[in-house]
């Protein structure tokens, strides 16, 4: 390529003329050996858009996204926290109905012993009574 | 769409939405992530592709506008990127960037250009689209393309001359 297209081409390529054909032989020219000792201050310009484009993404890309896991996860904490809960409040609400089951049984006895209690004095005036009548009628 | 049609589309172009994340997040690991992102949603989207004329165009334009998010919420934090900060991965560009100074001084010339001039350096000097497609992806006029890679490129070359007559950077 002839020095002076190049420095024309390098003219419209600093005014956003060029095309994109027309950038490539810029690219072209100033990667080679032979550049214009004038022009060496646009060599790692050219350089450099040639290198970077180079660059590729290393990391491989995942389309299951790692967050929906995070998602789940948290709907599992919660529902099992709910079933505790509710277990929880089962068992809780179990032993309150057997401690009043245990109140009242309790009363109940209690009422039976001291019936009997009575009773035992009624059948103690009655020993009373035959032991009287035993030594009336002997 | 099926994964294999899906994949078939999108695939093609990874590395050129890598490449653009880069540009605009520094990092090469915030440009995995930035990447990986975006073919989330664009799996999500897949139903809505078929009624894109160019599901590269969209998915630049997606990875633009993702890379412009992920910088505001930094700036938010008061976390600016800064490029020291980051331990880069050895890449084989790396090394060669690392090999030649010059470059890599190229680097740092369109690393402090305006974020629209370094977007449109980027699709067009090194992905080279064409006008009309980088006005789409950008969603700006394409004149107003031309006009800012003129002056991205002139920067860029005044610079470079700069450091060539001087000997320094």
């Amino acid at each position: 390529m002839e020095l002076a297209s190049i420095e024309r081409l390098l003219e419209k390529y600093l005014n956003a003329e060029t095309t994109i054909a027309e950038e490539k032989i810029l690219k072209q020219y100033f990667t080679s050996d032979t550049i214009a000792p004038h022009l060496e201050e646009y060599q790692s310009l050219f350089s450099y858009f040639t290198i970077s484009k180079k660059e590729e993404l290393t990391k491989p890309i995942q389309l299951k996204s790692q967050k929906m896991n995070w998602k789940w996860l948290s709907i599992a904490a919660s529902v099992v926290l709910l079933i505790s809960v509710y277990t929880g409040y089962n068992d809780y609400q179990e032993q309150k109905e057997a401690e009043k089951v245990y109140a009242q049984t309790m009363g109940h006895f209690q009422f039976l012993a001291e019936n009997l209690n009575k009773g035992n004095v009624a059948i103690a005036q009655l020993q009373h009574f035959e032991e009287t009548k035993n030594k009336i009628f002997k | 769409m099926k994964q294999s049609e899906f994949l078939k589309t999108v695939m093609p172009f990874k590395d050129k939405v890598f490449r653009l994340a880069k540009r605009l997040l520094v990092s090469t690991e915030e440009a995995e992530d930035a990447t990986q992102e975006l073919y989330f949603k664009l799996w999500k989207n897949k139903g809505k592709l078929e009624n894109y004329k160019s599901v590269e165009a969209f998915a630049m334009t997606m990875t633009k506008n993702y890379c412009f998010d992920r910088l505001k919420s930094k700036q938010a934090s008061n976390l600016t990127l800064v490029h020291s900060n980051y331990k880069e991965k050895d890449t084989p560009l790396q090394r060669k960037v690392e090999l030649n100074d010059s470059v890599s001084h190229v680097h740092k010339l369109i690393e402090n250009l305006p974020e629209q001039q370094k977007l449109i350096i980027q699709l067009r000097d090194i992905e080279e689209y064409e006008f009309e497609e980088i006005a789409k992806m950008l969603e700006m006029k394409p004149t107003a393309v031309r006009v800012n890679l003129s002056r991205a490129r002139k920067t860029i070359k005044e610079q470079l001359i700069k450091q060539h007559n001087y000997g320094i950077s």
